[in-house]
């Protein structure tokens, strides 16, 4: 995302009057990072502080970021994917983990691991519950790109506007602008 | 046996799905279901019939110790043949009753067929939860038939009134059984037969299977949703509402009264609803103008009957009820399949319309003659033979006590069968018509050779079994002897001599011709009656109560438990999750832990505390939220502080996203909360806090403590040590979520993704279209009940 794109007037857009040039900046940064920082969390989950869900949120954190700095089209324009689709393939993921032991004569849930030597990690072990928490962190992601799509539209006359006599037209703008 | 089942299964889904492009000839393809079943039914015969059950069975439930057990029995045979001989000649009527392009004619075809399996489900079953489950599968079927043509509220409501009705009655049905099956300890009925369970619990057990039985053989006071199904397509009721499935409760009854005759009020529920019944389904059926109106009431007096029959647990008795269910099929199956024909050319069926039939007509009338004189049991013919031997079995067998009242009774509603059967038959002939009116039925075209043939069929076979019963001993003296082994059940006989039976048929024949005579005082003198009797409320006016009943109460219930307020909504949640778990772990509590570990708790517990009360005490919303998310992270401190690194980093992600998920929301509300009156008053929004807290505190406390006066390693230590052996992972935490505890997590994960879908729908209202909102029940009491029921009931 970068501001010219999102200079349009075009409806969930944030004017380039209201965005902030600091913020947007740090983001070309700071997005990347959070979510190289997030699949580590996914990937190194089973044997360090992570996994799926904690994955799953830290990427909604980098959305998070994106919707202060973009409003709610640069949240849409992330993944070109709709959210229901996160949603479904996460679930399919985790319950095909979740039962295919069971088609293969295991029990529900039953992990089995495997090890492999890579150029760079060096040795490598996989368990299959990898998979499953790849599914738990899609669904996590699913949930918070819903949320956005329908809490974070701008509302052009929220009830409260003119509560405190505030002029500010966009309460995403007056949020931020809070100190 | 399975494999019938399975076949009607699959031609039944099959025509639903694709029979669209067959039209009329879907009920070819139905007919295959009945005659593969008449094929079987043939070739087992000869074994059954020699006392040699047929079964199959099929381990469904192992745990609960449920099989299908499948027995086909003399008595099941019987049935059989009932079920699919009728059905094969409703399968080849209605090719010619439906017009090729209805719309729903596929469907209705195929649900016929399925309704036929389940029918064949319930006599086949020889365990009683199979039998139920198939007995609710006729119930569901016979909803779709009734309300084929969903665009006629009419029919909409009559299905709704005949699911609501034999659907209560199915559910008290289904108490009934698992009492008495707990009581015998089987759920087979031939064991439960050969050792018949007693006692109090059986007592109440075989009133809630009566009363389910009733619900489902239209027995007064649960009939009315019978003469209301009428309205349903003509092959339908006389399948479905006269030959088969209303059958299905004076079915369960004679397999049960060998067991249970003498247990309890039995014999006398059965005989004082029977008795009922019979009578006032007899006096309603004479006063009808309606044919199909008129037969239903007929049956519904039939019914009675064959309850008197088969439910004393008499065998000499039951065997003319057998006799009776084989009659009325033939009798009444075809006078129904005549109903549908009149119906079909004139578009007529009240017999104050109806006049002036050619000469072409000749072949109709005679059937309707000849099965409405079995109907009223005038020789030589079938019906003829079922009472008479059911009148030789209560004068020669009825030594019980009410036998006599029974007697009489069945010989004053014998009268009234005769009186409307001959009502009937005038009817049909247009003694009714008024002159006056246009001539319909001269300028109707008559039906073709296909229409008429099943009805032949079933008239021949009145004449027949008429003439020659004998031909049916082998069958009914095997049913006998399934249901009651042991007994000696006699030969069937025209003509058994002059006895006293004899005489009270021509008695019954003599009233029934005077009351046909004058039948115009007959009916002033109901039409008095009628009006006395006014204020007894009637079986529909109890279904409308009811219903009106669930209505208010179902409003009043919502308007003070749904009252909007979210604040009490709330209360109720969270008093509700955390005092429930207090109760129970309150004498659990253990010792009191160590308060103040490190400096650092004593400066987050501070932060927590400072912030929690602010959220409390300020106004702006946003800045509440803000407070909130403070508590979290000074608790995600707390986490760190104690070595818990995954918790805290969970901890600290849900805060930051909560916050800004919260600010999102918050946004389309004012921004502060104003004076104003709050639903809960302020005393008791603390109270409710306090009691959340102190609540949490206890469950925390306990929960540390779980298994720890067990003498066994606490669950924490077993997780922590098999987190690398078991689980391949260092982190337990993430090897308890995703495999010691992996199921709970696959439940949470679904509850989130549900959520989700919720918050979205919560957040866009509005989108659904006005004329959406269909109430239903509001649309069956005002436009569909009413009208659907056919008049007065007195």
């Amino acid at each position: 995302m970068n501001a010219s794109s999102d200079a349009s007037s075009s409806h969930g857009t944030l004017r380039r009057s209201r965005r902030m040039m600091l913020l947007d900046t740090s983001m070309k940064v700071l997005y990347p990072s959070i979510l190289v920082l997030a699949m580590y969390f996914l990937v190194a989950g089973h044997n360090r502080p992570g996994g799926g869900f904690v994955g799953g949120l830290v990427v909604g954190g980098a959305l998070a970021l994106r919707y202060v700095s973009g409003g709610a089209h640069a949240v849409r324009s992330t993944f070109r994917l709709p959210p229901h689709l996160f949603l479904g393939l996460g679930l399919l993921l985790s319950a095909s983990t979740a039962f295919i032991p069971v088609v293969l004569g295991g029990s529900i849930l039953e992990h089995g691991d495997a090890t492999f030597h890579l150029p760079i990690f060096d040795k490598v072990k996989v368990t299959s519950a990898l998979p499953f928490d790849i599914g738990v962190d899609l669904i996590v992601i699913g949930l918070i790109l819903m949320a956005f799509a329908a809490f974070g539209e701008d509302v052009p006359d929220a009830p409260g506007a003119a509560d405190d006599g505030s002029d500010a037209p966009s309460p995403a703008l007056k949020i931020r602008s809070k100190p | 046996m399975f494999f019938l089942l399975l076949l009607h299964l699959v031609i039944g889904i099959a025509i639903v799905a694709v029979g669209k492009m067959l039209g009329r000839r879907a009920f070819l393809v139905a007919a295959i279901a009945p005659l593969a079943t008449l094929l079987w039914a043939a070739a087992k015969a000869p074994g059954v019939l020699d006392g040699d059950p047929v079964t199959e069975s099929f381990a469904w439930i192992p745990q609960l110790g449920i099989d299908i057990d499948m027995r086909l029995d003399a008595f099941a045979l019987l049935m059989v043949v009932v079920i699919s001989g009728i059905g094969l000649l409703i399968c080849i009527y209605s090719m010619g009753y439906f017009s090729h392009d209805k719309p729903g004619l596929a469907r209705l075809a195929g649900v016929l067929v399925l309704f036929a399996g389940a029918m064949l489900g319930v006599v086949l079953s020889d365990q009683l939860i199979a039998l139920f489950i198939f007995w609710e599968l006729t119930s569901v079927t016979s909803y779709l038939l009734i309300g084929n043509d969903d665009t006629n509220p009419r029919a909409r409501a009559a299905s709704m009134q005949a699911i609501f009705i034999t659907g209560a009655g199915g559910l008290v049905l289904l108490a009934g059984l698992i009492i008495i099956g707990q009581a015998g300890g089987t759920y087979r009925m031939s064991e439960l037969l050969a050792d018949p369970p007693t006692g109090g619990a059986v007592n109440a057990g075989i009133v809630l299977v009566l009363i389910g039985a009733f619900t489902k053989s239209a027995q007064a006071p649960f009939s009315s949703w019978l003469p209301a199904a009428m309205v349903a397509p003509t092959p339908v009721s006389a399948y479905l509402h006269s030959a088969t499935m209303v059958k299905a409760g004076v079915y369960l009854v004679a397999r049960m009264a060998p067991m249970f005759a003498m247990t309890g009020s039995w014999r006398l529920v059965v005989m004082v609803i029977g008795a009922t019944t019979m009578s006032i389904g007899g006096l309603r059926a004479l006063r009808q103008t309606d044919l199909k109106l008129l037969l239903a009431y007929g049956t519904v007096s039939q019914l009675g009957f064959m309850m008197l029959l088969l439910g004393v647990g008499e065998y000499h008795i039951a065997e003319a009820g057998l006799v009776l269910i084989l009659a009325h099929a033939a009798f009444k199956a075809a006078l129904f399949m005549v109903v549908g024909i009149i119906d079909h050319e004139t578009g007529t069926r009240d017999i104050t319309e109806l006049h002036g039939f050619g000469p072409s007509w000749r072949l109709v009338q005679v059937v309707a003659v000849v099965s409405a004189a079995s109907m009223a049991g005038i020789p030589p013919l079938f019906g003829f033979v079922a009472k008479e031997k059911a009148l030789d079995g209560y004068l020669e067998h009825g030594d019980f006590a009410g036998a006599t009242a029974v007697l009489v009774v069945i010989v004053l509603a014998s009268i009234l069968t005769f009186a409307y059967s001959a009502r009937f038959v005038l009817g049909v002939f247009g003694a009714f018509g008024d002159v006056d009116r246009p001539v319909v039925s001269r300028t109707a075209h008559a039906p073709g050779a296909l229409f008429v043939g099943p009805s032949v069929v079933l008239t021949v076979a009145t004449i027949v079994f008429g003439i020659v019963p004998g031909l049916l001993d082998d069958l009914v003296e095997g049913a006998t002897t399934a249901l009651y082994p042991g007994s000696e059940p006699n030969a069937l006989h025209l003509f058994a001599g002059f006895n006293t039976a004899l005489l009270l048929s021509v008695v019954i024949i003599g009233c029934g011709v005077l009351l046909t005579v004058f039948r115009t005082r007959v009916t002033g003198v109901q039409r008095r009656a009628s009006e006395v009797v006014r204020p007894i409320p009637s079986g529909e006016q109890g279904y409308l109560g009811v219903l009106r009943g669930i209505s208010v109460v179902a409003n009043r219930v919502t308007a003070t438990v749904q009252n909007g307020s979210l604040p009490i909504y709330i209360a109720i949640i969270i008093l509700t999750v955390t005092m429930l778990p207090t109760a129970a772990f309150a004498t659990e509590i253990g010792p009191l832990p160590q308060w103040v570990e490190e400096p650092a708790h004593v400066v987050l517990v501070a932060v927590m505390v400072a912030a929690a009360l602010g959220a409390s005490i300020v106004r702006h919303r946003i800045a509440a939220a803000i407070m909130l998310g403070a508590v979290g992270y000074a608790m995600a401190g707390l986490y760190v502080a104690r070595g818990a690194p995954d918790l805290a980093l969970t901890q600290f992600s849900i805060e930051t996203l909560s916050t800004v998920l919260f600010v999102l929301v918050l946004r389309f509300l004012p921004r502060s909360w104003r004076h104003q009156a709050p639903s809960i008053a302020a005393p008791m929004r603390i109270a409710v806090a306090g009691a959340v807290g102190v609540g949490i505190f206890i469950f925390a406390l306990s929960a540390g403590n779980a298994r720890s006066s067990v003498d066994e390693p606490s669950m924490s230590e077993v997780m922590v040590e098999q987190s690398l052996p078991k689980g391949k992972g260092h982190n337990v935490v993430n090897v308890i979520l995703v495999d010691f505890r992996g199921w709970d997590t696959m439940g949470e994960i679904t509850v989130l993704l549900v959520a989700a879908i919720g918050a979205v729908s919560l957040a866009r209202p509005g989108r659904r279209r006005n004329d959406d909102h269909a109430p239903v029940f509001e649309e069956n009491l005002d436009a569909g009940a009413e009208p659907a029921l056919p008049e007065p009931l007195r």
